[in-house]
This record gives structure tokens, sequence and C-alpha cells, in this order.
């Protein structure tokens, strides 16, 4: 803990069984650890900063929008101090919920809100995630140089 | 030898016992998202109607009547014929609400008619539904898909890409329509509509995912091979229909590009990737923004402002937090 971080953060991600958000994760390329689907397989326990990438499961009132397997992993506070930021995924074709997960988490854990992508993503999202992911780890140099 | 026609115990559904909790999922989002037209106060655009030009509002009908015609063959064809070929009891009792909010979409249209527009007009609309050559090609084309004794992942594929794809060059109209503060309370019709139609090609494209794993490698790529070509048919009637329909008032560009848009999202709900490289599927923001509103893009990694802003207030009641 002691040890000053620096460089890329790790990368958490939940995706459903239809696979859109580990679709993305494994085009980024970059180490990467699952939240488990099943509630009872063992979370991941990130010992450095990480950036979630988290999809939406709203309803048409924005109910339910984050993974539960999600708020469980962030209801720890050991890995809620670690979270640097959220990418978050969705459908603008919800609407006003669009991404909304993002917006959630964003709020309830005071980080910011990286990204926002469709479904399994484009090309040029992977370009700016990757670039942003890259900067936010020069940054966390500089910051504890 | 024993009779190869099994017969099946007719079972009762069981909602606490499930194969596959997407199901669960996908039901309990698809009965909250219940809606009607009754809902929605389409006597409010009144006034706006009354603003477009006779060229707008024949275009206006016309694209809703195409939009009918495919609510209408998912409703009665399409989702029906994917009940046969249902994993599960419970992907079965899906079908049924998928097929029913259907039946909803087409007539709802109806509701936007008879709220705006002359029974002449709309009479005059549904004849050219009927004579209009690429719309005609469009549902032939899927209809002969869901044709009994077809592949069922085919029929899957088919469906995903009415659900997924078809539908938007019609959506659009109402989108734009939206954008220049016209016609918004069809718009926000459109968008139920919208909304249940991204349900059901992500769920039927799920189930298609689910399928495909169990299937060998030559099958898999063989069906990939139709998806592509399947789609590519539909592409071209779609250009040659969008190029009818909106070249008079210089949209048909602007519609491609969200028909490439809409089609790399159809793949991705098959689990396939983008066909239509990014310089030909950045749909217009203005359009983007019409499909969902008050989500604007305020992201840290998107470039555009050096701070990033939190979103307004939103629903956070979710009793699983602990903090």
């Amino acid at each position: 803990m002691g040890v000053p971080e620096t460089g890329l953060p790790d990368i958490l991600f939940y995706s459903s069984r239809s696979g859109n958000t580990a679709r993305f994760v494994g085009r980024l390329g970059l180490a990467a650890y699952r939240i488990p689907v099943e509630p009872d397989a063992p979370m991941p326990a990130p010992g450095r900063g990480f950036v979630l990438i988290c999809p939406t499961y709203a309803d048409g009132q924005g109910r339910g929008a984050v993974p539960k397997q999600v708020i469980r992993f962030l209801n720890a506070p050991e890995n809620r101090a670690r979270l640097v930021g959220v990418i978050a995924s969705g459908n603008r074709n919800f609407g006003a919920t669009y991404a909304l997960a993002g917006r959630i988490i964003s709020k309830k854990c005071n980080v910011p809100l990286l990204y926002r992508f469709e479904l399994a993503g484009t090309e040029t999202d992977i370009t700016r995630v990757r670039a942003g992911l890259d900067r936010l780890g020069t940054e966390r140099c500089s910051m504890t140089a | 030898m024993k009779d190869m026609t099994e017969i099946r115990i007719p079972r009762a559904i069981n909602w606490n016992r499930l194969q596959d909790d997407k199901d669960l999922e996908v039901w309990n989002r698809l009965t909250v998202n219940f809606w009607l037209p009754e809902k929605v106060p389409l006597s409010n655009d009144i006034p706006s109607w009354a603003t477009l030009t006779d060229h707008e509002k024949q275009l206006t009908i016309r694209v809703f009547t195409g939009l009918t015609l495919l609510d209408t063959i998912q409703n009665s064809v399409g989702a029906p014929s994917l009940m046969p070929d249902a994993v599960t009891p419970h992907e079965e009792a899906l079908l049924t609400n998928i097929a029913f909010m259907e039946a909803v979409h087409a007539r709802s249209y109806s509701s936007i008619f008879s709220t705006l527009c002359s029974t002449k007009e709309v009479d005059e609309a549904f004849r050219w539904s009927e004579e209009n050559p690429h719309l005609q090609a469009k549902a032939r084309a899927i209809l002969q898909t869901y044709a009994p004794g077809n592949d069922p992942l085919k029929r899957k594929i088919a469906s995903v890409f009415l659900e997924s794809f078809l539908f938007y060059s019609g959506f659009y109209l109402p989108m734009y329509w939206s954008s220049r503060a016209k016609l918004t309370n069809t718009a926000d019709l459109i968008r139920l509509i919208i909304r249940d139609e991204a349900v059901h090609g992500y769920f039927i494209g799920y189930k298609f995912q689910q399928g495909m794993a169990k299937l060998p490698e030559d099958k898999q790529q063989e069906l990939k091979d139709y998806a592509f070509s399947l789609l590519f048919e539909l592409y071209d009637i779609e250009n040659q229909y969008t190029e009818e329909l909106y070249d008079d008032i210089g949209l048909t560009e602007d519609v491609k590009v969200f028909l490439h848009y809409n089609a790399n999202k159809a793949l991705q709900n098959l689990g396939f990737e983008a066909l239509f490289p990014p310089e030909v599927s950045e749909v217009n923001p203005a359009i983007l923004a019409a499909l969902s509103p008050d989500s604007e893009n305020h992201d840290f990694f998107s470039g555009s402002g050096s701070s990033y802003v939190i979103g307004k207030a939103v629903a956070t009641e979710d009793e699983d937090w602990d903090f």
C-alpha cells in the first residue's frame, strides 16, 4: 500500500453471458480481470488502482442499471478505494438510460465517468479507450513521482 | 422399433427453476417496459404536423406504413416462427411477449395516423406500401427465412436483422423531426418502440449465440457466411428504399450512415464483428441526441473538454448498495 502506484491501472470488467463487454475488453488487448457472473464464484481482489468497465441493464425507469455482482464487488470498501474511474457500456436505443450504470457508479463512488460505448464497441471506441488509459497512466506517474 | 414421433409430456412452466437466468432477466425488462400508445399525448403534435409540407407529410406517412409492415410480419410470423425452436419454456413465453409487443407497435402507427392524418392520405400510403418494390423485397427476403423447415439459427439471424437493422431506415425520420423540434410526442412513442426492438434484438441474438456455440466450427462458419450474405442482400434493398424515400429532401446520405451504424449493431447482437468502418458509421450527432436525449456525452476520454461532469441525479434506490 505504501508503494506509489505508477503506469496503467488494472482493468476489471463485468460481462453477462451475452458477452458484449468481454468482446470489447478482449479487443483492448490489455490485462483484465472479470467479475464473475455466478454469485458464489470468488471475486477478484485488485491489489492496485483499477478502471471498471461495466454494462448497463436498466429498465425503462432506470432501475437495476448496475449488475448486482458489480454492486456486490463495490460494496467492499477496499475495492472501492482502488477504483480510479468507470467506463460504461449500453445501447443508445435505451434513450435517457443509455450507459446509465456509468453515471450511477461515478456518482456513488465519486470517480470520473471515463467513457461510454455501445454494445461491444467500435474501432473508434477501442482507440479512444486505449489512448485514454495511456494518458491516465502517465498522469498517475507524474502525480506520484 | 420405437415410434419416431416423441410425445412430449405437457409441462407447466416453472419460473422458479431456470435453465437460463437470462430468460428471467429479459422477461423482467420487457414486462416492466410494457406500454400502450394511449399513454403518449400524440394530439399535442397536431400543430406541429400542420407545419410540414404536403411532401413531408406524405413521406412521414409512407415511412410509418413501412414500419407497420415490418411490425406486422414480426408479430404474426417472425416471433411465432421462433417458438418451436425455443430451448427453454421461458424463452417460449418471452417470444409470446415479443410477438404481442410487435402488435402494439403496429397498432401505434395507426394511432398516429388517426390523430394526425386524413383517411385518404393514410389509405394512399397503405396502398403504396403494398406496391413499393423495395419494401416488398425486404419483407419477402425475411419471410422466406421464416418459412417452416428452415434452419432455426438462420431464422434467428433474419429476426435480429429485422429488429436491429431493417427498422432504422424508417426510425431515422421521426428522430430527424424530433431533432428539429417537430412531432416530438410522436418521437417519444417511436423511442418506446426503439427501446423494445433493442431488447428483442439483444435477446434473439443472445439465443442465437447460445445455439451457435454448440455447433462444430465448420457449421459456425457456414452460419456466419449466411449472416453476412443476408445482410448484404438486405443492405442493397435498404439502399434503394432509402434513396427512393429520402432523395427528394436531401437526407439519403445521412440515413445511409445511420444504416451502417445499425447494421454494425445488429451484427454485434449476433456476436459478430462490425462490418462498416467508423468513417461511414459516425451518425449525425443531432440524430444520436434524439435517440438518447438527456444522456449527453460528458465523458473524460472523448477529449471535448478538460474536465468531466458527473451526470445529473439518477435513481440509485437499488437496495443492494451498502454505502
